[in-house]
């Protein structure tokens, strides 16, 4: 936009170079949640953030929930009193948890999201807006975060441009633990501690095949020798303790005996309960 | 006629009362789960519990949504806001089309110590209002050790008619052959997700073989652990045996009443009572034996398991703790043992690959 004064168009990438932001998978199952559910005539959902800025700048994006809304073609209008009423409800719970900013459904990022981020930036100094793509379009879920900038020409304000910061799925490990059975559409029951265990020892062995496979074909001269790669392997294998094997038989054969111990104690309280029991409600019989 | 028939099916079908379908397992939705993990991790240590939203259709339950409540503060005005509260949520979330009805509540538990008589109200308090409740209990302290303990449960029909007759003593338990065992029913859950949630999240999968969670469950350090389970254990010892030497008036006057009328079978009462001498400590049996002797003739004269005036509670404490304690006495009891096995596992296991390396 060609100006007689000599401003210049400020792109300022400075304030978001350190801005980051963290998204628990909690998050984006309420979105999708809330999106499946929307009402008809909706196509696509607008909800609030909740979560917290940690000390190195990064959001945390914790819990969210979703804003009914009307759209038309050139106006957004968004349920006020219900986000400050859930606001309100929410911050009874876990009262550390503020408005972080807002998400989205949908690709891309249009006139009326920034009327809304507008609205956001009232509550919170810089919202992070997330949009999630439930449509696919690209082939992939894409799940973006944008902050706003402000483009200044001088003293006059522009227009505010959406830039993308880095996002990572954060998970914290009870998660983990669950996230097979978040993959599928169902599961039929959950996997006891014996199968869990079973599917770590298989990925283990896993590994350690691959490192075995590996270390046969450099020494074959299948492929070529990475020299990092084998000082970490070098490194791994020196970590073990250097016990010698009876040593090491006795440290696993004494920890086995304490458990054994603990078993057999339990056992011998199981039995007492069973004893404690026919006295109590059998002494009438005899 | 088949018109008439089938339109006579319809009015009987309509007539007769619906038959309850008994609860088979329990749907819950990956997203409750998440919920529920979160709320208790982040207040763990303390105990939090938290409402659970869903539909009740024929023998399954599924639970598709649910909010935490705040902890509460021992303060009278509060049970007002939190009923303001829980009613405030459930309106937003009617609109935007989650299921509003309450099917249940959700608490945490610390190494499977959930059994008591609170939990057991609780679930009266619900089952008056909602014809089929259940109680989600989720242990964040087993997660550290790469478990997902999360159970349903749901009182058992024949506990609770015997809890609101409120009538626990001896004689009723063994009519209904009721023992300790009958009171929770565990339910089996199932999980399931939309097809659009399941797809971002094998999307969102991270590349690695190895996550955390394998780390964690390969951890040897299992002491502290297995240390807190004993301690709780211990605990619950006292506690039954305190209960036991409450009960054991009642016994003895009974061993003393019934000697009398079969003489044959004195010398069997003779090992009740040697047996029971070894259970419990033999000083605190002495003390018992001198206000019984008294109480005896006031219950001999008003029949076999009167309730004295002088000494109401003690009946009535005999069985109403007793059968919630031992619970949790086994409760305490199986996790020690489960931790057992899979300690057993994990250093069976573990050694192997230590001898293929080495």
């Amino acid at each position: 936009m060609a100006n007689g004064d000599r401003t210049v168009l400020q792109f300022s990438t400075q304030s978001t170079a350190n801005f980051s932001a963290e998204v628990h998978p909690l998050v984006i199952f309420n979105i999708c949640d809330c999106y499946v559910r929307r009402p008809d005539q909706a196509e696509r959902v607008i909800g609030t953030l909740l979560g917290s800025v940690l000390s190195d700048g990064t959001v945390d994006i914790r819990n969210s929930y979703a804003v009914p809304h009307t759209e038309s073609a050139d106006q957004v209008a968004l349920d006020i009193e219900y986000h400050h009423n859930l606001l309100v409800s929410h911050q009874k719970v876990n009262p550390k948890e503020v408005i972080v900013g807002w998400y989205s459904t949908g690709l891309g990022v249009t006139g009326r999201s920034a009327l809304i981020h507008d609205f956001y930036s009232r509550e919170v100094p810089n919202p992070v807006h997330l949009t999630v793509d439930t449509g696919f379009r690209n082939g992939e879920g894409t799940i973006k975060a944008y902050v706003s900038v402000n483009l200044a020409l001088g003293d006059r304000q522009l227009a505010s441009q959406f830039q993308e910061i880095p996002l990572n799925l954060r998970m914290v490990e009870a998660e983990l633990l669950g996230f097979d059975i978040l993959k599928t559409t169902s599961v039929d029951k959950l996997p006891t501690d014996l199968e869990g265990m079973e599917v770590t020892m298989q990925r283990l062995l896993a590994l350690i095949d691959d490192i075995y496979k590996y270390v046969d074909d450099v020494v074959e001269g299948r492929v070529a020798a990475d020299n990092s790669i084998g000082r970490f392997i070098s490194d791994t294998v020196a970590a073990l303790p250097k016990l010698s094997p009876p040593a090491f038989d006795k440290l696993v054969n004494d920890s086995l005996q304490d458990q054994l111990l603990l078993l057999y104690l339990s056992s011998i309280t199981r039995t007492q309960l069973a004893l404690a029991e026919k006295l109590n409600t059998a002494a009438q019989i005899l | 006629m088949a018109a008439s028939s089938t339109a006579r099916s319809f009015l009987q079908v309509a007539a007769t009362e619906e038959v309850v379908s008994p609860l088979r397992f329990v749907q819950i939705e990956g997203l409750v789960i998440l919920k529920i993990i979160k709320h208790c991790k982040e207040f763990s240590p303390a105990l939090v519990t938290g409402q659970l939203l869903g539909l009740d259709v024929g023998s399954v339950l599924e639970v598709t949504n649910c909010f935490p409540f705040p902890i509460r503060e021992e303060d009278e005005e509060i049970e007002a806001d939190g009923a303001n509260y829980q009613l405030e949520m459930m309106r937003c979330l009617r609109e935007v089309n989650v299921d509003n009805n309450t099917v249940g509540w959700y608490q945490s538990t610390i190494l499977g110590s959930y059994q008591t008589v609170e939990l057991i109200e609780t679930f009266m308090n619900y089952q008056e209002n909602i014809r089929r409740c259940v109680c989600i209990i989720y242990d964040p302290s087993r997660s550290n050790q790469g478990v997902l303990a999360l159970k349903a449960l749901k009182l058992s029909d024949s506990f609770m008619e015997l809890y609101r007759t409120n009538n626990f003593t001896g004689e009723k338990l063994r009519e209904k052959n009721l023992s300790w065992v009958d009171i929770f029913e565990e339910i089996p859950i199932k999980v399931s997700n939309s097809a659009l949630i399941s797809a971002f999240m094998t999307e969102l999968e991270s590349n690695t073989p190895v996550t955390q969670c394998d780390y964690d469950r390969l951890q040897f350090s299992s002491n502290p652990y297995m240390e807190r389970n004993m301690e709780f254990l211990i605990e619950c010892m006292d506690d039954l045996s305190m209960e036991q030497q409450k009960a054991f008036p009642i016994l003895l006057q009974e061993l003393v009443t019934s000697t009398s009328p079969a003489t044959g079978m004195v010398s069997e009462k003779k090992v009740v009572y040697l047996i029971s001498m070894l259970l419990d400590s033999l000083f605190s049996l002495k003390d018992h034996l001198g206000p019984s002797k008294s109480e005896n003739m006031a219950r001999k004269a008003a029949g076999e398991e009167p309730l004295p005036e002088e000494d109401p509670t003690n009946p009535i404490f005999k069985p109403i703790p007793e059968p919630s304690r031992l619970e949790s006495f086994l409760i305490t009891n199986q996790i020690a043992n489960y931790c057992n096995q899979i300690n057993g596992y994990i250093v069976y296991s573990r050694s192997y690959p230590f001898f293929w390396i080495a």
